[in-house]
C-alpha cells in the first residue's frame, strides 16, 4: 500500500474519518474533480455536525458513482440511472435519514433523467449532488446530455450538435426547493452550499462543474486538469439569484455559478402528512421516523 | 413472530386475487410499496394505497417500473418490508433491479399478475408465459424464489409465504399470479394476527466494529444491518467481498456468486413445495400451476372416466424447481402432461428432470383464455397409450 494510506496520514488528514481509507488509492484519474467535491461534502458534514449514523449516500454508475463506496457512511452503489428512485425508497422507508444522492451527469440526467424530474416535481426530501464533467468518463468519453454544443466526444467525433440540458433550469422548473451551481475551484462556496443544503428540506440540487482531464480535456485539446481549473478561474461569473433561464453553458464560454433558488416549499413527506391528517384525521397512522421495521419477539 | 395486527383484516371475505394479494402483503408486515399502474395488477396497489395510511405504511406511485423496483430495493435497506406489483411489460422493466436485489441480497417481493404477451399483447387477458423470465430475466447468474397461487385464498397465503422466504434467504421472491387468479373473486379467510406466522427482518446483533455486511459465518445467508443504525456499511451491485467492497477478480466472483446460487440450490428441499393427488400408481401425472391447475382438474376427471390412472402435481413454488420429486416420479410413470398458457416453458424443466425416463408432453395455449379441458384429457389419453 502507498504511504497515502498509513495511519499517520489517516490521523492527520482532516477528512480521513469520513473516508474508507483502506480503499485508497481511489480509481479517479489525476486532476479529476470528483475528489474535491467529496472533500467539500465531508467538510460540510463536519461543519454542520449532523449525526453521521443517519446519513446515507446513494450513487448510480460511473466515475462519480464510486463516491458511495469511498465515504465511511451507509453507502449504496446502485444501478445506472436509478440512484434517485433507490434513494426515494430509502428515505420513505426510514424518514429520519438524511439521504444524499451523489452521482454524475450521465447517470442522473441521461439514463436517469425521468427520475430526476419527477423527484424534483415531488420536492422529494433528497440532497442531490451532481458532478458534471460534460462527458461519460468511465466508459471512455462518449457524448452526454450536458456536453456543450460543438464540444468533441468519442461519439460526436466531429463535435456535438445536440443541445445540452441547462441543469439548474431543469431542476428549478420541475420544482426543486434549492438549486445551486459551483465549480471545483470554488471550494469554499461549494462547502457552504453543501452545508446550507444539508440544513434545508425537499429536493436540493447542487451541480458541480468538474474537470475531466483524461477525456473531456484531451478530446477537446483543452490541456490538463489544471488548465481547466484556470479556465474556471477566468470564466466563472458568480451571480447569486440569477434567473435559471440564463445560466446555460456554451462551449468554453462563461460559467454562471451561484445559488439560484432557496425557497421554503413543502416537501413530499410534509404534503403527504398534512393531506392525510386533514382527510383522515385520527385514523391516519404515519410511518414512524425510524421506519416501518416491525420488531417482534419470537 | 406473529403478524402485526394493524395489517391483518381478520374475517371471512369475498375478494379477488389482487385484493387478497394486497391483504397478504399487509398481513406479512409490508409497509412500503412502490408501483406503477398496469393491468391486470393495479388493484393490488389500489387496495394497499387505501389501507396503508391507517397502518403506518407508505405507498408511492413511481414514474415507471424501473423506479418502482429501484425504490423497493432502497426501501428494503431501511429495514421496512416492501413490495412492488406489475404485469408483463413492467416486469421486463424491473429486471435490472431484480438483479441488483439478488446481488445485494435484499429481501423484497415482486408480484407479476401475468397477462398474455409478448409486448403489449392482451393486456386484460390471461397468460403464463413469464415463467422463464421469472427464472432468468435479469442478466447474470443468480437464484431466486417464485410462488404461484391458484386462488384468491392462496394469493393471500402465498404472498405472506413470499415475504417470509425473502426474509429467510435474502432474495427477491416473485409472486407469479395470472390474470384469472388476480381477477377471480372467491371466499378468502383471513385468520387472526396471532395465527399468522411472519419472519421478521433478522438484524445483526453484532456491534458495528465487528460487523461485515456479507460475512456468513458458516451459514449461507449473511446477517442484515439497516441504514441509519451506525454500521456505516457499503453495498454495491459490483462483485464484492465480505466487507461489501468491490473486488474485480474471478476468484471473488466465484466465491460470491457461488454462495448466491448455493443459498437457494442447497435449500431446495426446504423451499420447494408441490401439491400431489393420486400420483401413487399413476401412469400419467399432470404437472400444472396457477389457474391451469384448476382447469386441468376437469381434464383429469374426463381421462379417469375413460380408465386412465392419472395423478396431478401442482407447483406451488415454481422456482427453485422440485427436481428431485420429478425425478422420482419419472422412474415410475409413463409420462408427464404439462398444460400451461404458453408454448412450452415449465415443460422444458419437467423434460430435463425426467431425463428420458418418462415422456413430457406439452399442452400449449397461446393465452387470452384457458385450456379446453378436453384438450388436456386428449393429451392424457395420448400419453397413456
Amino acid at each position: 500500500m502507498s504511504a497515502l494510506t498509513d495511519d499517520t496520514t489517516a490521523r492527520e488528514h482532516p477528512i480521513a474519518p469520513f473516508i474508507r481509507m483502506e480503499r485508497m488509492p481511489h480509481i479517479w484519474c489525476p486532476t479529476c474533480g470528483i475528489g474535491t467535491v467529496l472533500k467539500c461534502f465531508a467538510s460540510a458534514l463536519a461543519d454542520t455536525g449532523v449525526d453521521l449514523d443517519k446519513v446515507s449516500v446513494v450513487s448510480g454508475i460511473g466515475c462519480t458513482g464510486r463516491v458511495a463506496g469511498y465515504m465511511r457512511l451507509d453507502g449504496f452503489h446502485s444501478t445506472h440511472g436509478r440512484a434517485i428512485p433507490f434513494a426515494t425508497g430509502l428515505k420513505l422507508g426510514r424518514p429520519e435519514l438524511l439521504v444524499t444522492v451523489f452521482s454524475g451527469d450521465g447517470d442522473l440526467v441521461g439514463i436517469g433523467g425521468n427520475h430526476f424530474i419527477h423527484a424534483a416535481r415531488r420536492n422529494m426530501d433528497l440532497l442531490v449532488i451532481l458532478v458534471n464533467n460534460f462527458i461519460y468518463g468511465m466508459t471512455g468519453g462518449q457524448n452526454a446530455p450536458t456536453t456543450p454544443l460543438t464540444a468533441h466526444s468519442s461519439t460526436m467525433p466531429f463535435g456535438n450538435f445536440e443541445r445540452p440540458f441547462s441543469l439548474p433550469h431543469l431542476a428549478a422548473s420541475c420544482g426543486a426547493s434549492y438549486v445551486a451551481r459551483w465549480t471545483c475551484l470554488q471550494v469554499r462556496q461549494l462547502t457552504w452550499a453543501f452545508a446550507e443544503a444539508i440544513g434545508r428540506k425537499g429536493f436540493r440540487f447542487i451541480e458541480v462543474i468538474a474537470p475531466c482531464a483524461t477525456l473531456y480535456a484531451r478530446l477537446n485539446k483543452l490541456g490538463s486538469g489544471l488548465d481547466l481549473m484556470r479556465f474556471y478561474h477566468d470564466n466563472v461569473e458568480i451571480r447569486n439569484g440569477a434567473d435559471t433561464r440564463e445560466v446555460d453553458i456554451g462551449y468554453q464560454e462563461r460559467i454562471v455559478c451561484g445559488k439560484f433558488r432557496d425557497e421554503e416549499r413543502p416537501t413530499y413527506l410534509e404534503m403527504m402528512h398534512e393531506h392525510y391528517r386533514k382527510t383522515l384525521g385520527d385514523r391516519y397512522v404515519p410511518m414512524p421516523p425510524e421506519g416501518g421495521l416491525i420488531r417482534g419477539e419470537d | 413472530m406473529k403478524a402485526d395486527p394493524r395489517g391483518v383484516l381478520t374475517g371471512t371475505h369475498y375478494l379477488d386475487g389482487d385484493f387478497a394479494c394486497g391483504e397478504g402483503a399487509m398481513a406479512a408486515g409490508c409497509r412500503f410499496v412502490a408501483g406503477y399502474p398496469i393491468t391486470p395488477s393495479t388493484e393490488v396497489v389500489e387496495r394497499i394505497a387505501r389501507r396503508f395510511p391507517m397502518m403506518g405504511g407508505t405507498f408511492i406511485q413511481m414514474e415507471d417500473e424501473l423506479a418502482s423496483m429501484a425504490a423497493v430495493v432502497g426501501a428494503s435497506w431501511s429495514g421496512t418490508k416492501c413490495m412492488t406489483v406489475t404485469s408483463g411489460p413492467g416486469f421486463s422493466l424491473m429486471m435490472e433491479n431484480i438483479g441488483l436485489a439478488a446481488m445485494m441480497e435484499t429481501p423484497c417481493v415482486v408480484v407479476n399478475v401475468q397477462r398474455a404477451g409478448p409486448s403489449t399483447g392482451l393486456p386484460t387477458m390471461v397468460g403464463q408465459a413469464d415463467m422463464m423470465q421469472a427464472r432468468w430475466g435479469s442478466h447474470g447468474d443468480y437464484e431466486l424464489i417464485a410462488v404461484c397461487p391458484r386462488s384468491p385464498q392462496e394469493a393471500f397465503d402465498l404472498t405472506i409465504h413470499a415475504f417470509n422466504l425473502s426474509e429467510r434467504y435474502r432474495v427477491p421472491v416473485l409472486v407469479m399470479m395470472d390474470e384469472c387468479v388476480g381477477h377471480m373473486t372467491e371466499k378468502v379467510v383471513i385468520p387472526p394476527a396471532g395465527e399468522i406466522e411472519v419472519v421478521p427482518r433478522r438484524l445483526t446483533q453484532r456491534p458495528p466494529a465487528e460487523f461485515l455486511p456479507y460475512q456468513t459465518n458458516g451459514s449461507l445467508v449473511p446477517e442484515f444491518a439497516r441504514a441509519g443504525d451506525g454500521f456505516r456499511f457499503h453495498t454495491t451491485g459490483l462483485t464484492h467481498d465480505e466487507r461489501g467492497y468491490p473486488v474485480m477478480t474471478a476468484e471473488c466472483q466465484a466465491k460470491s456468486v457461488r454462495r448466491l446460487m448455493d443459498k437457494i440450490r442447497l435449500n431446495v428441499g426446504e423451499i420447494a413445495r408441490v401439491e400431489e393427488e393420486d400420483t401413487d400408481g399413476a401412469d400419467v401425472v399432470v404437472v400444472s400451476y396457477g389457474i391451469t391447475s384448476r382447469v386441468a382438474r376437469m381434464g383429469v376427471a374426463l381421462a379417469r372416466e375413460r380408465g386412465v390412472k392419472v395423478g396431478t402435481l401442482r407447483l406451488v413454488v415454481v422456482w427453485p424447481f422440485p427436481e428431485a420429486r420429478i425425478r422420482e416420479l419419472a422412474a415410475r410413470v409413463k409420462a408427464f402432461v404439462v398444460p400451461e398458457i404458453n408454448f412450452g416453458q415449465i415443460v422444458l424443466e419437467v423434460e430435463r428432470c425426467a431425463a428420458g425416463k418418462a415422456a413430457a408432453v406439452c399442452v400449449p395455449h397461446a393465452g387470452g383464455g384457458v385450456h379446453d379441458p378436453e384438450a388436456i384429457c386428449q393429451a392424457i389419453l395420448g400419453a397413456a397409450r
